[in-house]
């Protein structure tokens, strides 16, 4: 079984991702996908806040960190996909691609008005994937 | 890298339909950067074609936009007003020369040297210019003026929301347009701003006197032209380069800006570069190869050769509407976040290269001071060398050079012991100024009476030392 939880380095990205080890700690055959997708969107803000290439994947990999952490704590291994385009796109197309049986994804519980102005990644990955989504609040 | 043949043909569906969106968002800007410059719309669309076609086939960065900028129309502003056109041109086609010299030269090396507090600096100065120059428009202007611009800049954020195949500005126009035109309302309109183009751009050489005096009058813009220019294409290189997690050439492109501004020059465009908006948004519309920005230059063209006679119907508020548009999205709000986070001497360079761009209203300007403000302080910062003593051992740590030898020297002033150690185990001496300090100290210190030795230099500075010993 395929298990995978969207994460962009946000507090809910983490409860999501803290579900998503707990589900891989009961069935123990699962692998488990860490997926975090560099939104097109952000790219030339992140460019100019980093100092240099470099410094731009590191601190895109340090996003990542404290769910690495609790991962290994709890002796769960993890493969990380780093991806870049429109988030709720790539999620999609990721999960169809890999064929994940079962994705993971945080909610950042906009209201209606954030959500018409930013638009919400689960709400479109959830009517789109073509697997079960669990949503974490 | 890849083949020619693939950075051509690689991706042809998805290319086309990527250059023909770009296509459509270069036009609204395309006007309003020759209402900036105050030239014939035709100036700024002939450019935005030529630069387009001119770098599919000679830039580095396949995928990469470049157009009339309001960067290069801001430089060139007061060279117009002074001068006129034919100026503007042949300054144009200098910047092309100077910029291919630059890029034959590696100019692009040199990128790593400008700090991203510059960076930053030098878009908000740009997004703030770009927004005054609206200003005279909307300052004292008729209710309707403010209501055509404001409707349209509402109608940009919002469109998006429904619509996201067309971009959001061509949408406006069109609407606002059709609106002026159905009430009547009397607006001036991009008509009274000159002629359209009805033909392609023809070869023409630019109708001035080749002296030295048009040298004088040139060579500050063309200089300045080509430091802006280089800066926003190479900027934007590196971000698509990170979009698509492809390596490009940057020295090509560099010459490739070149060539284009050269040919741009001849047929009589504005000076250009490349373009951070269009460009993302070729990328977000799956364009990659060079076909895309090939595609986005003739549709350009082909859209104004056969829609010419509407768009001179386009009131000048909605264009002002377009231009605080993208004003706002040149100003990186994300600024004040890194005035929160990065170091205050970064903070600093970012303020004072924003600062003196608007004084000087020269971009070039504020990005070579930025450059050098932030290099001195970097000087600074690694120039810090500390003495820490023990039982007559004296560690070094830290950098020895021209800037941290005072400091070094400073630190020995008052030596009690007899007999002393200096070790470098944690130093390295960098230059002749680290070596003569060194010695100079030794002889100080043996003329008070005390015995120096000198332990712990790595082999780059034992073979730096020996050379002067």
């Amino acid at each position: 079984m395929k298990i995978a939880v969207a994460v962009d380095g946000s507090d809910n990205a983490l409860r999501a991702a803290k579900h998503a080890i707990l589900l891989a700690q009961y069935l123990p055959e699962a692998h488990l996908e860490i997926i975090n997708v560099a939104d097109h969107n952000k790219a030339k803000d992140e460019y100019l806040l980093a100092q240099s290439p470099e410094s731009l994947v590191l601190k895109r990999e340090q996003k990542l960190h404290p769910i690495r952490e609790l991962a290994e704590s709890v002796g769960v291994e993890i493969k990380i996909t780093m991806l870049k385009g429109n988030p709720s796109q790539e999620i999609i197309k990721h999960v169809k691609e890999q064929s994940i049986d079962q994705l993971v994804i945080g909610s950042r519980g906009l209201n209606v008005f954030q959500e018409m102005v930013l638009g919400s990644v689960s709400h479109k990955v959830m009517k789109h994937a073509h697997c079960p989504v669990t949503i974490v609040k | 890298m890849h083949t020619l043949k693939q950075q051509w043909f690689g991706n042809v569906r998805a290319d086309i339909l990527a250059g023909i969106v770009v296509g459509l968002a270069l036009i609204p800007e395309a006007l309003a950067f020759a209402f900036i410059l105050g030239v014939d719309p035709r100036v700024a669309l002939y450019a935005s074609f030529t630069m387009a076609v001119i770098t599919s086939f000679v830039g580095g960065r396949p995928g990469l936009i470049s157009s009339a900028t309001g960067a290069m129309a801001l430089v060139l502003v007061s060279l117009m007003a002074a001068h006129g056109l034919q100026y503007v041109l042949i300054a144009t086609i200098l910047t092309g020369v100077i910029q291919f010299i630059l890029g034959i030269f590696g100019v692009a090396n040199l990128m790593r040297f400008i700090p991203n507090s510059v960076m930053l600096g030098f878009l908000n100065a740009l997004g703030i210019m770009i927004f005054m120059t609206q200003m005279p428009y909307l300052i004292g202007g008729s209710v309707m003026t403010y209501l055509f611009a404001g409707v349209t800049l509402i109608l940009i954020y919002l469109i998006p929301r429904f619509i996201k195949v067309i971009p959001a500005p061509l949408i406006a126009i069109v609407v606002m347009t059709s609106i002026a035109l159905i009430s009547g309302v009397n607006l001036q309109t991009v008509g009274d701003l000159g002629t359209m183009p009805n033909t392609l751009p023809t070869f023409l050489f630019p109708d001035i006197p080749l002296n030295l005096e048009t040298l004088k009058i040139i060579l500050p813009y063309s200089l300045a032209l080509s430091i802006v220019g280089l800066l926003e294409s190479l900027l934007t290189t590196q971000v698509l380069d990170d979009m698509t997690d492809t390596p490009s050439n940057k020295h090509r492109e560099s010459r490739g800006q070149g060539i284009a501004n050269i040919v741009t020059g001849f047929f009589g465009g504005m000076a250009g570069c490349a373009l951070i908006g269009q460009s993302i948004i070729n990328i977000k519309s799956g364009g990659r190869g060079r076909l895309s920005t090939f595609t986005s230059g003739v549709f350009l063209m082909f859209l104004i050769i056969v829609l010419g006679d509407v768009v001179i119907n386009i009131p000048m508020p909605v264009l002002v509407g377009v231009m605080v548009m993208v004003s706002f999205t040149t100003f990186n709000w994300s600024s004040f976040k890194f005035m929160v986070q990065a170091p205050r001497s970064e903070t600093l360079v970012m303020v004072i290269t924003v600062a003196i761009i608007l004084y000087t209203q020269n971009l070039a300007i504020g990005v070579v001071v930025g450059v050098i403000l932030s290099a001195l302080f970097f000087v600074g910062k690694i120039s810090r060398v500390t003495v820490t003593h023990e039982n007559g051992e004296y560690r070094v740590k830290g950098p020895l050079f021209f800037a941290s030898t005072t400091k070094f020297m400073k630190s020995f002033e008052d030596v009690k012991e007899g007999k002393i150690t200096i070790d470098f185990e944690n130093s390295q001496l960098w230059d002749e100024s680290a070596v003569g300090a060194v010695l100079k100290l030794k002889q100080q210190l043996e003329e008070k009476g005390v015995k120096v030795h000198i332990q712990g230099l790595n082999s780059s500075s034992e073979q730096l030392y020996k050379q002067f010993t």
